[in-house]
């Protein structure tokens, strides 16, 4: 399958937690330069962002949040301010990459094109009903194998992406602080369909999908009382992929994992330890993901609105008596739902 | 290939051979030179050989391999009637090596199926992998992106719950092959010159609750976990349908495991798939299984099994009266089919008779969902 990428269908969002992005968007160029590129700056961030010349790129700042949004309960602070460029991008789809990561090489030392595999992703089929043990079927020199019914051969349609990380990988701050020296050189040259009814960690580090169709449950709904901005301080992007999953799953849409990887840095990895005493993910997962599992939403979504309503909606009633931090996530979400629906729900 | 930087003063862990706990089952109907290659790997274990077609004619096992061979009148003398489960002018035939075996672990290959280099260069022990997939549990219950966490140089990401990461027994481990690759008749005759030839340098578990076309060429097992499931079906000789075997004990197998709380892993090791054979024979033996699997999967889909089902033999005879209800509108076959699958049980526990009562007590452990 030949897939066509045209400039004008694609956004790049990317949340700036640190202000000089010369060094990303330099090692990016090659892949980022013929797309317009939003970035949104973390509005904890005081320093003035650094940004090379030579990109179509518009920075959006804590008064433009404002600006547009007014008043609004979602919380925009570090890693979440990428959302916002989720709300204003006008783009079928959008590619977002956390700013401490570089193109990664591949096995043969071809430097890896993460733009390009996402929307090879995004624009193949996802086979979610039946595993295939060659992994992505629409893949050059590779197909079903036997045993795979034809009826299921023409796969639906992929909204989102998850891409991978060599050297620093995502883990959580316990692993971190146990396995310091371990980083994951291991390439695995696949791509594979997330199956039907299988739950998954999305990390929002390196990830793509189709806002026009996906949008409405692409947000920061799950804040953890001391979030930060070590990835390992959130849990965002794991709720949201949930979400997203829950969703897709009810609607006969597909998500993959795999390829395409990206060059984490060092940077964090250090700083686990401090993490440890407060990090509430290590409870937190535990309540959720039982959840997840055994949400069933009704017949009547048809669309991912009105999906993440009732998600919404039964997060309150099940999940918020819990812990406080479910109700917030359930007031989130349908805050953002107001939000997509004011702002987001726009195309070019 | 990639390799991981070693904390100082810890040692990588070796994997044991097992080989007083492991049977090797070979299918064949033409000879076993490819043993020859696999001589270094193989050596130490037991092999048992089921051999397939003609009773009369010497199939000759390289020297200094230690091993039991049965063929057709051996089956025949050692099962009596219920013989009548064991496929002829199949490789399907090879589950009777599953029966008899008395070891733990069983690992079958083809007799077409070589040593595969890894992008290294390296010789692939595919027998060691399957033991490190066998040996380490697998996490059916939540993705991991980062695939099998207990592999060398990965983990279970962030946002992984703790309270999953000691993961589930692996009851099986589904290897993979290079070169020629395992498609259906269809395929193979609109693409026959398609090789695979791509290193996917991973092991993964397949969630619970999905499908997969398992494929018999390059295959472990626990078979105390899960044995008297890794029935073959009635194919060949005799029989309205071929190259179904595998497939139908892997929808089986996983059904059970999903029951049982067991894991299913995929992936490496690889090996070298070296003879395709003729898609127009496979057409003919695939044909009716082609229109047969569209309904076959909804139902493996959508069966369940009742929390009294809670061993494997149990699960599979509940398994077989579906079938017979549920299949049996679809052709006769199928009611054949799931009297063969009673057949099977009842001979897997005549010549497994204390592990039948182990099983009891052991799966008495599992959960049945």
């Amino acid at each position: 399958m030949t897939v066509e990428v045209h400039d004008g269908e694609v956004d790049i969002v990317i949340a700036a937690l640190q202000p000089n992005l010369t060094p990303f968007f330099e090692a990016w160029r090659p892949f980022f330069s013929r797309f317009h590129v939003i970035v949104v700056k973390d509005p904890e961030l005081a320093a003035e962002l650094q940004i090379p010349s030579g990109f179509d790129v518009k920075v959006y700042t804590k008064s433009d949040i404002q600006g547009l949004l007014g008043a609004t309960s979602i919380d925009f602070s570090g890693h979440s301010c990428r959302y916002f460029g989720y709300l204003v991008s006008r783009k079928k789809y959008v590619i977002s990459i956390d700013d401490n990561c570089l193109p990664a090489k591949d096995p043969a030392g071809v430097t890896v094109d993460a733009v390009t595999q996402h929307m090879i992703n995004l624009k193949t089929p996802a086979t979610p009903f039946f595993f295939n043990t060659l992994y992505d079927p629409y893949r050059k020199g590779a197909d079903f194998v036997r045993g795979y019914p034809f009826s299921l051969r023409e796969g639906v349609e992929c909204m989102l992406s998850c891409g991978l990380w060599l050297h620093n990988a995502d883990y959580d701050p316990m692993t971190h602080v146990v396995k310091r020296n371990q980083r994951n050189t291991n390439y695995v040259d696949a791509v594979m369909t997330v199956p039907l009814g299988a739950m998954l960690p999305v990390s929002g580090i390196n990830v793509a999908f189709n806002r026009e169709v996906l949008g409405a449950v692409m947000f920061p709904g799950l804040r953890i009382r001391k979030q930060g901005n070590h990835r390992w301080d959130t849990l965002e992007d794991i709720w949201n992929g949930l979400c997203a999953k829950v969703v897709c799953d009810s609607l006969g849409y597909g998500m993959k994992t795999g390829l395409p990887y990206v060059m984490r840095s060092d940077a964090e990895a250090g700083k686990a330890l401090e993490s440890l005493k407060d990090w509430e993910g290590v409870k937190l997962m535990d309540d959720v993901l039982p959840f997840f599992q055994s949400v069933k939403l009704s017949r009547n979504g048809v669309t991912v609105d009105g999906c993440v309503k009732e998600l919404a909606g039964i997060v309150r009633e099940k999940l918020a008596p819990k812990n406080p931090v479910f109700a917030k996530a359930a007031d989130a979400m349908e805050e953002w739902t107001k939000l997509w629906k004011s702002h987001g729900a726009q195309s070019a | 290939m990639a390799g991981t930087v070693t904390i100082p003063g810890s040692s990588v862990p070796s994997t044991p051979l097992l080989k007083d706990e492991l049977d090797i089952v070979i299918p064949t109907i033409r000879n076993l030179d490819f043993l020859e290659m696999w001589r270094p790997f193989f050596q130490p274990y037991h092999l048992i050989i089921v051999q397939d077609g003609d009773p009369s004619k010497v199939i000759n096992v390289p020297e200094g391999f230690d091993y039991e061979l049965y063929n057709r009148n051996d089956i025949n003398r050692i099962l009596g009637p219920k013989a009548s489960c064991i496929s002829f002018k199949d490789s399907a035939c090879r589950c009777f090596g599953y029966m008899v075996s008395k070891k733990k672990y069983v690992f079958t290959i083809d007799d077409d199926c070589f040593v595969a280099k890894d992008p290294s260069g390296k010789d692939i022990n595919a027998l060691q992998q399957h033991i490190e997939n066998l040996l380490s549990p697998s996490t059916p219950f939540f993705f991991n992106t980062l695939y099998d966490p207990y592999r060398e140089g990965a983990d279970f990401v962030r946002g992984y719950p703790f309270s999953l990461r000691e993961g589930a027994p692996t009851a099986v481990s589904h290897g993979l092959w290079l070169n020629i690759p395992d498609y259906d008749a269809p395929t193979q005759m609109v693409k026959p010159r398609e090789r695979n030839s791509r290193y996917v340098d991973a092991v993964l578990t397949i969630p619970k609750g999905t499908l997969f076309p398992m494929c018999g060429m390059n295959l472990a097992f626990d078979r105390q976990l899960i044995g008297p499931a890794m029935y073959f079906g009635l194919m060949g000789d005799g029989q309205p349908i071929g190259r179904y075997d595998d497939m139908w004990a892997g929808w089986c197998v996983k059904v059970i495991c999903d029951h049982l709380s067991l894991g299913v892993k995929t992936g490496l090791p690889y090996l070298w798939h070296s003879k395709a054979s003729n898609p127009f024979v496979n057409l003919k033996k695939e044909y009716k299984g082609i229109f047969w699997q569209e309904d076959i999967i909804p139902f493996f889909q959508s069966a369940t099994l009742s929390k009294e089902c809670d061993t494997v033999q149990k699960c599979y005879i509940s398994l077989s009266e579906q079938v017979r209800e549920k299949l049996g509108k679809i052709d006769p076959y199928f009611v054949k089919l799931a009297d063969a699958m009673v057949t099977w049980i009842e001979a897997w526990d005549e010549l497994n008779p204390s592990a039948a009562a182990a099983a009891d007590a052991e799966n008495g452990k599992a959960v049945a969902k």
